[in-house]
């Protein structure tokens, strides 16, 4: 078909991975914007691996919003809950002192006369009351706040995600979590599906990648996120490359930007309402598309590349 | 004076489009009230694009504080290391601390005997009070990388508040972030404004507390699988925070049976669908011609459906008598 474009493609090479001795590359997907395609390419991508022989781990990181299991189907047979530990109080022996209210970061704990108040959803479970109270008379107590399922998904990739309890503030601990939860084996990629944003979560789903995928589109929007997004990856030194999704919609803008800012453009998707119609149902690219398979495994082939330069 | 609140669990589903197209409806024709506006989404802010504010006020945003360590007073005794939660202190012949990895909740600064370690405060970002062709926008910028979201969406919106409160306006009408967590909670739900004003530089999503909720929040749903399982999640969030709901479908057309899947979820959890917007490429086209779709092609479908969305809304906000 028309319309793709991007480096021609070569095949796979065996043992790709196997160049970087045995550790796991390391792949974020992000994009600032939200909805311009992240889970999709990440999970179009993932498949496209699996076909080539080397299905990776994939951590949906979007524990707020999580959608990666819509495509990839896992069978989510392992659990664990995400808890933060909260202080408790005895208040027979509590003094009233104040310390932790004084230590505590997050006006999560409020000393009012011969009351002590907490307030589990600004508690961060750091610890320094219960450390600091000169008493010795607070314990602490697991809150459950989110749970992470893991389990394997289509063509044989190992799947893992975090869901946030409704009603909980902080992403941040599930997203930390669940990244110490799942191990990839020995050169075994890790895809990580970020959130939209360029805060917090987004950069505790980032840590520690080798390279980070931006998803965009080519509208005004796009770019103005897209630029958040090339500044977080600055402020970590990560590498990174784009992928433009519904490339035909909107003006020139992103490609003018990634060209003004030496930002390699890896993948164009072209914009189709036959691919809009299918994602739109959890199909991924590949069903629509199946020759983009391989220029999945280019992308893939690029980022290889660009992280054994860094090396 | 009442506050609507514009949700959608996942992120793309076109907030912002309907915002912008709800500023300038409110602005003119038959359901115009006199409206503030707001940017809730502080990381990715777009609704500036679409109404080329004139920026009147510039305010800085204070970010979090985070530990540092002095290197001539640090003698490596991993008291910092033994007590973070949070992975961030880097050992060797002296410490350091990831100031990414670190949530500023400073206990290693208690338990440090040497006393190496301060409390920092990072730029956080700015925020802004703006004026528009359809009324004030508040809106802000958070430093890429930045926690604090939430507090600076509550920043935001109290701001934009107290504006609407003393100019005597009928109606905030707040664009919120995607998502379910601190940046949603703090955009729909209230927040103690003087934890903001007079706290100490903690980090943290704010007090949630009912007294200044939205009283109303619409959820623009995508008839996708993730859009449906994402406004799901959207509508748990909203009920509990006792925020009444109401959907819109967007681009109902790409999916219609995904769009009949919306209905009926809404039809079994008492949950109005007060509009249904086709797919229109003129969004797109209105976007890059930074105007909302229902001012640069009124007639166009979307536009159409989009301003009958608003009348129902506009009803339903109710603020024809109270004060």
């Amino acid at each position: 078909m028309a319309g793709w474009s991007g480096p021609p493609c070569p095949p796979v090479r065996a043992g790709v991975v196997d160049s970087l001795r045995g550790s796991s590359l390391r792949i974020a997907v992000a994009s600032g914007k939200g909805g311009t395609g992240k889970t999709t390419i990440a999970a179009s991508l993932a498949l496209s691996l699996a076909a080539a022989g080397s299905p990776p781990l994939f951590l949906d990181c979007d524990v707020e919003a999580p959608n990666a299991h819509l495509i990839l189907h896992p069978n989510l047979g392992r659990r664990e809950d995400v808890a933060i530990l909260i202080p408790r109080v005895d208040e027979a022996a509590c003094t009233h002192c104040g310390r932790c209210a004084e230590v505590c970061q997050y006006h999560a704990i409020a000393v009012l006369g011969k009351r002590v108040m907490v307030f589990p959803p600004l508690c961060h479970g750091c610890g320094s009351c219960r450390e600091q109270c000169p008493e010795h008379v607070i314990s602490e107590t697991p809150s459950v706040i989110g749970v992470l399922e893991a389990g394997p998904a289509r063509a044989g990739i190992a799947f893992a995600r975090g869901v946030l309890n409704i009603g909980e503030p902080m992403a941040g601990p599930v997203i930390r979590r669940l990244k110490q939860w799942s191990e990839p084996e020995a050169g075994q990629p890790v895809i990580l599906d970020a959130p939209p944003g360029t805060s917090c979560p987004v950069v505790e789903s980032i840590r520690g990648a080798n390279f980070l995928l931006l998803v965009t589109e080519p509208t005004p929007f796009g770019l103005h996120d897209l630029k958040l997004a090339v500044e977080v990856s600055r402020e970590l030194g990560l590498p990174v490359g784009i992928v433009i999704n519904r490339d035909g919609v909107g003006n020139a803008g992103v490609e003018d930007y990634c060209r003004a800012e030496n930002l390699p453009i890896l993948l164009h998707i072209p914009y189709e309402r036959a691919i809009a119609e299918a994602t739109a149902r959890g199909r991924s690219l590949l069903d629509v598309h199946p020759e983009l398979e391989s220029r999945f495994q280019a992308v893939f082939e690029m980022i290889v590349d660009a992280v054994g330069a860094r090396a | 004076m009442k506050q609507l609140v514009i949700l959608s669990g996942k992120g793309g589903t076109g907030k912002t489009s309907v915002a912008a197209a709800f500023a300038h409806l409110a602005h003119e024709g038959p359901s115009a009230l006199t409206a503030v506006l707001a940017d809730a989404d502080v990381d990715a802010a777009n609704l500036e694009l679409m109404l080329e504010p004139k920026t009147v006020e510039t305010h800085a945003f204070a970010g979090g504080a985070v530990a540092v360590i002095d290197a001539e007073e640090c003698t490596a005794c991993g008291a910092c290391q033994a007590i973070c939660r949070f992975d961030a202190v880097l050992p060797g012949d002296v410490y350091a601390i990831d100031p990414i990895a670190c949530d500023g909740c400073a206990a290693c600064t208690y338990v440090c005997p040497s006393r190496a370690i301060r409390m920092e405060v990072q730029t956080g970002g700015s925020w802004f009070h703006s004026d528009t062709r359809y009324g004030p926008l508040f809106h802000a910028a958070l430093r890429p990388a930045q926690e604090n979201s939430g507090k600076l969406v509550t920043l935001v919106k109290q701001q934009a508040r107290l504006h609407a409160l003393d100019g005597g306006h009928r109606a905030l009408i707040i664009d919120g972030p995607p998502g379910i967590g601190c940046p949603v909670i703090s955009a729909a739900s209230g927040a103690d404004l003087a934890l903001i004003v007079d706290g100490p530089p903690g980090i943290g999503c704010p007090v949630i507390s009912a007294a200044s909720g939205a009283d109303l929040a619409l959820i623009v749903a995508e008839p996708t699988v993730a859009g449906i399982h994402d406004m799901r999640r959207a509508l748990e969030t909203t009920a509990h925070f006792r925020v009444p709901a109401l959907v819109c479908i967007n681009k109902w057309d790409i999916y219609p049976a995904g769009a009949q899947e919306i209905e009926s979820y809404c039809s079994a959890h008492e949950t109005e669908v007060v509009g249904r917007i086709p797919f229109d490429q003129t969004i797109t086209e209105a976007m890059v011609g930074s105007q909302p779709v229902t001012a640069h092609a009124p007639d166009a479908p979307a536009s159409r459906a989009l301003a009958s969305i608003w009348r129902r809304v506009a009803q339903l906000l109710g603020t024809g008598s109270e004060a």
